[in-house]
């Protein structure tokens, strides 16, 4: 019925939801068939093993949850030898995270992950807790060129490269990113964010920054996928407050080509199978055989219309 | 607050009489119907929700991950992880004993008979027992009654003798005394109001048990000073022990790594997230509360 297969690069996509780095882990499949989502993410993967930040780790806030987990694993080695085999039992190609703080050896890093049941390397230059000041890649171009162009040189597989919403200026370090030969931008990781308690005076996260995890989200880093989908040549994924179908329609009528969903699935464990049942009922009941024709169909280009006319008649 | 969006998100959950269209999952999101939501005493509510039979599955020492409603308009983001209290098959509900601190459990308190109640579970590693144990102490204070009840239970259908020591601030706010009980378990009671409940005291208990050969293993829950003591006293006289713990928590299925607590596992520190390597783990290997 409805083709709800998207390309990204090489790669195709059986439909165009998957869970965001982070949010996610083969230990879902407790709950949700993982053969049905667009894509398996690990959670992203540093050389080193890491202990992460100390607790508290998430705190409610009025707007979303901030949280800090400050990238705990155990390692390249395990991660080759125990997780990766763990996602090898699915269908859904594996996209595997992966971050240093150091661009020889994030390449290294980046080469170590060339093995075959690895489907694409995501860049995760954008962690903003991945250390105390909140630094990282994505915040600069040029930092964003040289570490994507030399991850470019150290793989073969499909190089994402998922950038900040905290940066100044998106669109200038996308179209670094893309320069320096990412095949795909991931738009975007969390935004840095404190809660200060009230009643002890004290930072509410261990870690005193932590990421804004939110519906509060969609609409700027919405905007930040238009935006860039506007200036880059590569397919983008879009990744910020996704809850349901007419979400992911949303982004990709803003030009993403699929969506990441973390919230969302923390929310509702079966939140990204809805999402997928929905997504095609949505398509199926418009007449829309193919979802992808939905990639950057945004009616923009007639907004010299009287804009209150405009929404007077429902357009 | 964004009423649309809140059903088209949660329509792959199994409600009661739904055919499950995945009978692979261990793990369900269920939309259940409260039975009843009363209050127990003062500062406890004991909550029962009729669910779909797969649910029902839940073992002793294992949480549900529940969707409170909001207590004051703004919203709960995250679920509420919870220790099932009791497993009811013949009626086909699991119930909830709980106490109305934070948003969480204000919200839910705030459920009535008939009203729907999302929960998602059964969630983690529950208590075990080792066919070895004949005779098991378990120590609860406050809300850790909750969450040890099911063992009494589990230890009656398993032949296990139990001797469970309730500790509370006084006999007033005192919880499941009747119900483990009831289920066979010899009840000592101890209280602040009367110093009973002090270290030293609950210490010449264990070391009473301990010499009556009635203590094979110890399980505790809700206080660091039981914790603290079962750990040393356990230590000493070599009586193996489980505790069963608590933390922030998001996803529930192990991924966010948000649940976080350090252990000492053979002369290192390691952390172990509550909601998949536990909530119950080994009471020596527990680095406070």
């Amino acid at each position: 019925m409805v083709d709800l297969s998207v390309r990204i690069g090489d790669l195709t996509l059986q439909n165009p939801v998957t869970p965001a780095s982070g949010a996610f882990s083969w230990e879902y499949n407790d709950v949700i068939d993982l053969n049905r989502l667009g894509g398996l993410v690990a959670k992203t993967i540093c050389r080193e093993p890491r202990l992460g930040n100390p607790t508290p780790r998430m705190a409610e806030t009025e707007a979303g949850i901030i949280q800090s987990i400050g990238l705990p694993g155990k390692g390249i080695q395990y991660f080759l030898d125990h997780i990766v085999p763990e996602y090898a039992k699915f269908k859904p190609p594996l996209i595997v995270s992966a971050s240093s703080e150091d661009i020889d050896e994030f390449a290294l890093l980046a080469s170590e992950l060339d093995v075959p049941d690895v489907d694409v390397l995501e860049a995760n230059i954008s962690c903003p807790t991945r250390n105390t000041t909140g630094g990282n890649f994505a915040m600069h171009e040029e930092h964003t060129r040289k570490v994507v162009a030399a991850l470019r040189a150290a793989t073969k597989k499909p190089l994402w490269v998922k950038l900040s919403p905290n940066a100044g200026d998106i669109v200038s370090v996308a179209l670094a990113a893309e320069e320096g030969g990412a095949d795909c931008l991931v738009i975007a990781n969390t935004f840095l964010s404190l809660k200060i308690r009230t009643d002890n005076f004290r930072p509410a996260l261990g870690n005193k920054f932590g990421g804004l995890v939110s519906p509060a989200l969609k609409p700027i880093v919405l905007r930040m996928v238009y935006q860039v989908a506007k200036q880059v040549k590569i397919p983008i994924i879009g990744i910020g407050g996704v809850t349901k179908a007419e979400d992911v329609v949303e982004y990709m009528l803003a030009g993403a080509s699929a969506v990441g969903i973390g919230y969302a699935g923390f929310r509702n464990p079966t939140a990204l199978v809805s999402i997928i049942d929905d997504l095609e009922r949505w398509c199926d009941e418009r007449g829309i055989e193919k979802v992808s024709d939905l990639i950057g169909a945004v009616r923009d280009d007639d907004m010299e219309m009287d804009t209150l006319a405009a929404a007077s008649i429902g357009v | 607050m964004w009423p649309e969006p809140c059903q088209k998100y949660s329509n792959s959950a199994l409600r009661i009489d739904d055919q499950d269209t995945y009978p692979q999952r261990l793990v369900g999101e269920f939309v259940g119907l409260v039975v009843s939501n009363d209050w127990a005493n003062a500062e406890y509510k004991h909550m029962v929700v009729r669910v779909h039979p797969k649910a029902l599955e839940a073992y002793a020492g294992q949480m549900f991950h529940l969707l409170c409603p909001s207590p004051d308009g703004a919203e709960v983001w995250m679920r509420r992880p919870m220790s099932v209290y009791r497993v009811d098959r013949d009626a086909g509900c699991v119930e909830f004993l709980y106490k109305t601190e934070g948003r969480g459990t204000r919200g839910m308190a705030m459920l009535k008979a008939g009203d729907e109640f999302n929960i998602a579970g059964p969630l983690g590693k529950g208590f075990s027992l080792k066919p070895e144990w004949k005779n098991i102490v378990v120590l609860g204070r406050g809300v850790g009654l909750a969450t040890l009840a099911p063992l009494a239970q589990l230890a009656r259908n398993s032949g296990v003798r139990v001797t469970a020591i309730l500790s509370a601030r006084s006999p007033e706010v005192l919880m499941s005394k009747d119900y483990f009980e009831s289920l066979g378990a010899s009840v000592v009671t101890v209280f602040d109001s009367d110093g009973s409940s002090a270290v030293e005291n609950v210490e010449t208990i264990l070391e009473g048990l301990i010499a009556d050969s009635a203590a094979d293993a110890f399980f505790t829950c809700g206080s660091a000073r039981l914790l603290k003591l079962t750990q040393r006293l356990g230590k000493a006289r070599g009586v193996p022990g489980q505790v069963a713990m608590e933390q922030i928590m998001v996803c529930g299925f192990g991924a966010c790594y948000v649940c976080v607590r350090t252990f000492e596992v053979g002369g290192v520190k390691v952390l172990k997230r509550v909601c998949r390597d536990g909530p119950v783990f080994n009471m020596q290997e527990a680095v406070g509360w």
